[in-house]
């Protein structure tokens, strides 16, 4: 589904190289786990697979679905089924939680020659997906992410996730700012959606949202490059050793 | 603009200067020569059959307006308009006044259809429920063409007519509050217009009576170089309410037209009057040729205690905009709001804002601008807030936000505060942002276009403004700022 | 149509022109550049109401006469006006005296300066010579074709160049004491440049005087790179007085400005700011405290030419009796200024009845990537806050006064320099302290 080929990138400001050959292969229905400590590249990684404009690609290719994405706009991904949850979601004063979801909703499907939904319809969809992560109709309309706590953003995005109905899932430290509780319903939320056609990608700095969502392969990434790649038990050796080894293993 | 359905689903995509009410009606009209003398003044009013007063009144506004000279305090540039070189009168040719639709020219309901303005009653009557009613007042060039349901209206009491009509049949009325608003002499354009304005909608409203629906009235200016003045006067007898619409649109041309309105509102005690524009006169196009000069003066009188004058205005066209709803709050505990939003593109300008006069006891006003510019546009509030000696107690609340699109256009806010007496409290905020890059990849990332997120976040910033709005009226208000948006971005 | 060819109608614009004639004959080698700013008066007349920068403040019809220029003080009457300027008596600082715009040598702490390595000259001197009155006269910071500043430039008497050289840091704040001495009109300027990475706090005190005559004072000050200047500059009583202050700030440079105006009399300090280097950052302050028939105006325009500069400008008015205040605070920010943040506020609080304030804060922006924001209020006192003080037993008039102060503080602490602050918080309780 996902296809990494020797990908090089550096920032367009000030041409910082940020990734340095990346290689990474996603199948449909696989969970990844990329790993790796703070500045190695992870955030950077999902901000160039959604199509974000400072960064400039100088090397490699993005495949998916056997399509390079590398002249897609960020739109055009989105309806191709790219789905990034930001580690920091953005707030949007003034529209509606509710309204922004149909815009999305009714931009992809239309983009995908799909006809608008109903408002019935979309109704009967949000109210059931928004009951399982436990956000009220109140929530839903208030702006897009404005004064909501922490976990309500997270969980907006997870609800966000469920409705597009994404091919390939990005999670950008999804677990940041949850407490125990949070993370147990955003990470319900996330392995609700897994089956045999969906790929994710889970980016995280700790172990302990892969407790959770289980992946079945763990990447470790470190200055930009992935320098290890395992099964979920390179996670736990992560959790008890730190990413010292990876580091240093590098600058040698 | 009278919300229907149709007009919203015939709003295609269109880029700037593919202005969508930008067609020529072909239809026959009736001019007086160009230029402006006493005789034009005479003529003008001869053709209406106006009373002998009312001709002194337009001579005497005609020979003060010789002695003035046109404001240059706003923050707009455009070449001098020469006044002799426009026809002042021009009619669409028919002998008489159309006594019923069947009279009026089928070209000229064909124009109105095409805008998705309907004049004729049982087509409205057929699809729309009674409570939605809307009775229209059409304008063209200088002439009120048709009026909607006016027997039912009758029924109610409310007078509703074009003001050609009220000088005849109520002269009484008209004399005594026109002009008790906006006087004569009060600025350049607003004493052009008393002398030589053709027609406009003329709306009484009866002691205790809520107007059984919404009033509105529709503006085109057609013709070539014809300047468009036209004069509203509205009154809400005690205890009265009323709603008013009104929308406009102007043909495409290389050449800038004029339009000067005068527009008089008088709340009497206890009454309230609405007032709702949208405005989409023709914005020039992409060089910034052509346009509208839309030099307008609209005032409210809350003269009465209790009253309330609420201005809503959606202003996305004209090339240039100057224009001051304002709220003079004379009765004790009288309320005066003023929501706006005004978007500019291309080479537009917009100079615009309002007045809030305290002058009575315990008097409040309520004041939210939002700007948006974009292109290579200069877009500026321009507002005075005022309590005089005996207005104890006044209070204001001032929310002036601009939204920059572009680096190559200008938001600015000149608000006046004056407070003459200790007891009023005022307050005013004001903001300067733009649509954040990352606001911009957000929505793109789920799957929104450009445009489309301009749009969204646009209604975003201006939403508290759009709620002001009657249901439909703001359906169609969004429409056209996202219309009017487009090319701003990429 | 009626376009004004404006000759100068007034007695005072009158006054003035022959007051210049005569000037004219000894004027010296400073005289085509005194014409030069003299024409700009001639041609505009005194600011009136219809000037939109003086909209609020019409000195033509406050004006009825223009008093002479003020003569040469003696030393006898600028040590007995001395004495009685001691609003910073408290503030460990050197002083530098003007007496009728000129400076007062003897009475100024001329030798520590020069120790520090502050130098001082006297403009009087630089205006006997061509080529050096040029730079203090047609100053390039100073280009504006405001009335009031062609009028000092026109008539000015003296006054003093302070240059801080680079990487100097003055040990005390230094205070110039602006005195009126006799009658008559005083025209001074101070030039105050700062070489890069300079430190400097200055004072600038303008004694409350009995006597008549109008005060016009120009104020130039140039920051450079990386310098840090922090001012204080208090305007106390005179019937008429004018301050123009002319701020430059270098890159990365540090302003800390309060401009302090207490009074019955006509009072304008305008302030014409501008960012000339990027990463600079200023704080404007202001606080004006008026009673009686005081007109106090506090008029501000700040300059956004160059990215990454912050201004915030916070602005607080107290007014009581029949007086009235003016605020008016525009924020520039020019094409390719990005990334400015600029944030104004400007409250007021009216304490009688005929009290008044008038507010323009104004916003032009021509750059998108920007943050600005302004804000105003004007009000009273709060009843439930008084009524809270007075339940806890403070009476009324002390509840009022530790209103007031609470009110004025934010404005007065945010300078910084503790002793400056203790001394015009002093002020602020001896103005609330004395019955209206």
């Amino acid at each position: 589904m996902l296809e990494i080929k020797n990908l090089h990138a550096r920032i367009a400001e000030d041409e910082t190289e940020i990734l340095r050959g990346i290689d990474l292969t996603v199948k449909p229905g696989e969970v990844h786990a990329i790993m790796g400590p703070n500045g190695s590249g992870k955030s950077t990684l999902s901000y160039i697979l959604a199509g974000k404009e400072d960064y400039e690609i100088t090397e490699g290719d993005i495949l998916f679905n056997g399509e390079s994405l590398l002249d897609m706009e960020a739109d055009e991904r989105a309806a191709a089924g790219l789905f990034l949850a930001f580690q920091y979601p953005i707030e949007i004063p003034g529209v509606a939680t509710m309204t922004f979801l149909k815009t999305a909703l009714n931009a992809q499907r239309k983009a995908r020659g799909e006809g608008e939904l109903s408002t019935p319809e979309f109704m009967k969809r949000v109210k059931d997906k928004a009951a399982e992560l436990n956000i009220t109709m109140d929530m839903l309309k208030r702006p897009l992410n404005v004064g909501f706590s922490g976990g309500e953003k997270k969980r907006s995005e997870i609800l966000q996730m469920s409705l597009l109905e994404p091919k390939l899932c990005v999670l950008d430290e999804t677990d940041s700012g949850l407490d125990i509780d949070a993370l147990r319903i955003v990470a319900d939320g996330v392995n609700r959606l897994r089956s045999p056609d969906r790929a994710m990608v889970v980016i995280t700095h700790y172990q302990r949202l892969l407790d959770h969502i289980v992946p079945d392969v763990v990447h470790v990434l470190s200055r930009g490059r992935i320098v290890k790649t395992g099964g979920k038990e390179l996670a736990l050796e992560l959790e008890k050793n730190g990413y010292a080894d990876y580091v240093g293993e590098q600058a040698a | 603009m009278p919300a229907v359905q149709e007009t919203i689903d015939r709003v295609r995509s269109i880029d700037v200067d593919q202005y969508k009410y930008g067609f020529v009606t072909e239809i026959e009209s009736e001019k007086a020569p160009k230029g402006l003398n006493e005789d034009i003044v005479r003529f003008i009013s001869a053709k209406k059959g106006e009373p002998e007063w009312m001709l002194e009144w337009r001579l005497d506004a005609y020979r003060r307006w010789r002695t003035m000279d046109e404001p240059t305090w706003a923050r707009v540039s455009y070449p001098k308009i020469d006044f002799e070189d426009l026809y002042y009168y021009s009619a669409p040719k028919t002998a008489e006044g159309p006594k019923s639709l069947d009279e009026v020219d089928p070209e000229l309901l064909a124009t109105y259809e095409k805008l998705g303005i309907p004049l004729r009653e049982q087509e409205i009557l057929a699809g729309v429920a009674p409570q939605n009613r809307v009775a229209v007042d059409a304008v063209f060039d200088s002439v009120s063409v048709v009026t909607t349901f006016k027997e039912e209206l009758k029924k109610a009491g409310v007078i509703f007519c074009s003001i050609s009509e009220a000088l005849r049949e109520y002269p009484d009325l008209v004399r005594k509050y026109l002009g008790s608003v906006v006087p004569v002499s009060d600025n350049f354009y607003a004493t052009l217009n008393s002398a030589v304005f053709s027609d406009g909608s003329f709306v009484y409203v009866p002691e205790g009576v809520r107007c059984p629906m919404e009033l509105s009235t529709y503006f085109r200016i057609n013709d070539q170089q014809t300047g468009q003045f036209e004069r509203t006067l509205i009154i809400a007898d005690k205890g009265a309410y009323v709603s008013y619409l009104e929308g406009c649109t102007a043909p495409q041309r290389d050449e800038n037209q004029l339009h000067a309105a005068v527009v008089e509102l008088i709340a009497l005690d206890d009454a309230e009057i609405k007032y709702s524009t949208v405005q989409n006169w023709y914005p020039g196009d992409k060089e910034g040729k052509g346009g509208i000069y839309n030099f307008v003066t609209k005032r409210g009188d809350c003269r009465g205690r209790n009253s309330k004058i609420s201005w809503t205005q959606v202003e996305t066209g004209s090339a240039i905009t100057w224009k001051y709803p304002s709220c003079i709050l004379r009765g004790d505990n009288s309320r005066g709001e003023f929501y706006s939003i005004a978007v500019s593109n291309g080479y537009q300008q917009v100079d615009s804002g309002t007045k809030m006069i305290h002058l009575g006891k315990n008097t409040s006003s309520r004041i939210i601008s939002k700007g948006i510019s974009a292109g290579k546009s200069q877009n500026t509030y321009r507002g005075l807030v005022s309590a005089h000696r005996k207005a104890s107690n006044a209070r204001n609340f001032t929310q002036c936000d601009s939204l920059l699109i572009g680096q190559d256009c200008g938001a600015h806010t000149v608000p006046y505060i004056e407070a003459k007496n200790s007891t009023a409290v005022f307050e005013h905020e004001a903001t300067t942002s733009k649509i954040s890059d990352d606001q911009m990849f957000y929505c793109q990332q789920r799957g929104l276009s450009d445009e489309e997120a301009v749009a969204l976040i646009v209604n975003g910033f201006v939403k508290d403004v759009i709620q002001q709005l009657p249901m439909e009226f703001a359906v169609e208000a969004q429409k056209l700022i996202s219309i009017s948006l487009e090319g701003s971005v990429g | 149509m009626n376009i004004e060819t404006r000759a100068l109608k007034t007695r005072a614009e009158t006054d003035l022109a022959s007051q210049y004639e005569a000037l004219r004959a000894s004027a010296g080698a400073s005289v085509a550049l005194r014409d030069k700013a003299f024409a700009l008066f001639e041609a505009k007349g005194l600011p009136h109401r219809r000037v939109e920068e003086y909209k609020y403040s019409d000195l033509r019809a406050h004006l009825k006469s223009a008093a002479a220029p003020a003569a040469v003080a003696s030393l006898e009457q600028s040590t007995a006006s001395l004495a009685a300027a001691e609003a910073f008596a408290g503030v460990d600082r050197f002083r530098v005296v003007l007496d009728n715009g000129r400076l007062v040598a003897g009475l100024s702490d001329l030798e520590a300066l020069a120790r520090e390595g502050v130098g001082v000259t006297d403009v009087a001197l630089l205006l006997e010579d061509e080529a050096r009155a040029r730079g203090v006269l047609s100053a390039p910071a100073l280009a504006c074709d405001d009335v009031s500043v062609a009028l000092n430039t026109a008539f000015l008497q003296g006054g003093v160049a302070i240059a801080v050289g680079e990487g100097a840091s003055v040990s005390k704040p230094v205070e110039i004491v602006h005195l009126a001495s006799g009658e008559g009109a005083r025209y001074s300027r101070v030039e105050v440049s700062l070489g890069t990475g300079a430190k400097f706090t200055l004072i600038e005190s303008f004694a409350p005087t009995a006597s008549s005559g109008e005060v016009n004072a120009v104020s130039n000050y140039m920051v450079g790179d990386e310098a840090e200047l922090t001012t204080a500059r208090l305007v106390a009583g005179g019937d008429t007085h004018v301050s123009s202050i002319f701020l430059t700030l270098g890159t990365s440079s540090r302003v800390k400005t309060l401009g302090f105006n207490v009074g019955t009399g006509f009072a304008r300090t305008q302030s014409f700011v501008s960012f000339t280097g990027e990463h600079a950052d200023a704080d404007l302050l202001g606080i004006t405290m008026l009673r009686g028939k005081g007109h106090g105006d506090q008029t501000l325009v700040v300059d956004h030419a160059v990215p990454h500069c912050n201004s915030r400008e916070l602005f607080k008015a107290v007014v009581d009796g029949q007086a009235e205040a003016v605020f008016q605070g525009k924020i520039i920010v020019r094409p390719h200024a990005q990334k400015t943040d600029g944030r104004m506020m400007t409250q007021a609080l009216l304490l009688s009845e005929e009290a008044s304030m008038a507010n323009k804060p104004e916003l032009e922006i021509f750059a998108d990537d920007v943050q600005c924001a302004h804000g105003a209020t004007s009000g009273q006192i709060d009843e439930d806050l008084l009524f809270y003080l007075r339940a806890r037993g403070i009476p009324e008039t002390e509840a009022r006064a530790l209103l007031v102060l609470a009110f004025l503080a934010e404005a007065v602490e945010e300078l910084g320099d503790e002793a400056i602050v203790a001394a015009l918080e002093e002020r602020v309780r001896g103005w609330l302290s004395v019955e209206a």
